[in-house]
């Protein structure tokens, strides 16, 4: 049989599906996934936050007065609370995650998962706590 | 109760279609059959041209993985009960190349799997009394990821995989895993040159759907974290003390 170059005999003819576009929206968990992705621009977001307020308060009280007002603006609260809530979701879905990261064995055995994020939310409410305590005697 | 469930199943003929198109099928409901008893039930009785991949039917052979209406599956272990009043849609599991029908190409995940020397490697071979002796701890250690059937389920449930087809991908990892934590293995360097590759861990953004569609529990996803912390624990080593021998 005569075969051209190109032509690969008895070679199947696959079909090969391309991946859409909104593939992430074609599942729930897919959708949880980008959104969690997505929570590092909001991380991102209060750590540029901070860092004005650092050069606020290296610039004087005078400068630190405007950055506080400037926070109280609808638009700044509006931004807070969404901020907000995607760092709220990205601590609570990779805390739940941890587990699947540290194997921690004791006594040839596993550490349940429950053990482990347990902890990580134990230690977060304890930082949470020594925070609260310093700002607010301060 | 029903007394039939219509089967939706894609079709690609390379001979007939240019793309898969989908046909269905009335076929018997009974309350024991698993969505592989209705394809083998239309392929003797109603259409003998529908080709699919299965052996066991008890799933511990891994062929018989498709998707299930859109999640992947191993069709002997996904009853037709769960699925009232149907219809219930069968296709191949997405990523691979369709070869025909339900049938998909796995060549890459075989070329991929070879990479990471899926076998216990030792320095020098042979113990002095005959055989290498382990406890159950160290059995317990890596038996989970001793588990998979190589039934890609995880492939095709890896959005990763699909955009990324260079991603080495959960099963491969998983069983790299296996033998890197074999008490009995000393070929964790070597392929570690593979997993730590930007194609390797580093490709996975921890999407976690293989690890849920996984029919022995191997929990893929949990390997390649726990090997991303071995590996950049070992990139800190090696910037720490860079002397120190791998």
């Amino acid at each position: 049989m005569n075969v051209g170059p190109h032509y690969t005999l008895y070679h199947p003819r696959w079909y090969r599906r391309r991946v859409s576009v909104w593939w992430w929206l074609q599942k729930r968990s897919y959708t949880g996934f980008v959104l969690r992705e997505l929570t590092s621009v909001f991380v991102a977001f209060f750590a540029v936050v901070y860092l004005w307020q650092l050069r606020a308060l290296a610039q004087g009280p005078d400068a630190y007065a405007q950055f506080l007002a400037r926070l109280k603006t609808p638009l700044f609260l509006t931004l807070d609370t969404v901020a907000f809530l995607f760092v709220l979701f990205h601590a609570i879905t990779w805390f739940n995650l941890t587990p699947k990261a540290m194997v921690v064995r004791a006594r040839g055995k596993r550490v349940p998962d429950r053990v482990i994020i347990g902890s990580n939310y134990a230690a977060w409410l304890v930082v949470s706590v020594a925070v609260a305590v310093v700002l607010l005697r301060g | 109760m029903a007394s039939t469930i219509a089967l939706t199943v894609a079709r690609y003929r390379p001979e007939r279609e240019a793309a898969p198109i989908f046909q269905t099928y009335d076929i018997p409901f009974r309350k024991d059959w698993v969505v592989l008893d209705g394809l083998n039930h239309i392929k003797d009785t109603q259409d003998g041209s529908l080709s699919f991949r299965w052996s066991c039917r008890m799933g511990v052979c891994g062929s018989c993985g498709m998707k299930v209406n859109g999640t992947p599956k191993l069709t002997c272990a996904t009853f037709l009960s769960d699925y009232l009043p149907g219809p219930v849609r069968v296709e191949p599991l997405d990523y691979f190349p369709v070869v025909r029908d339900l049938v998909v190409d796995l060549s890459d995940f075989m070329r991929k799997l070879r990479q990471v020397k899926p076998w216990i490697i030792r320095e020098e071979e042979s113990p002095a009394d005959g055989e290498y002796l382990q406890t159950p701890e160290q059995l317990d250690t890596y038996k989970q990821f001793s588990m998979c059937i190589n039934c890609m389920l995880c492939y095709s449930a890896c959005p990763i995989y699909g955009l990324e087809p260079s991603f080495i991908g959960p099963a491969v990892i998983a069983l790299a895993q296996r033998y890197n934590m074999d008490s009995r293995d000393q070929g964790a360097a070597e392929r570690h040159k593979i997993l730590s590759e930007h194609d390797g861990i580093w490709q996975c953004t921890f999407v976690g759907e293989c690890t849920k569609v996984c029919p022995k529990h191997v929990d893929p996803a949990g390997a390649i974290q726990q090997y991303k912390l071995t590996s950049a624990t070992r990139w800190v080593k090696s910037l720490l003390l860079p002397w120190s021998a791998r």
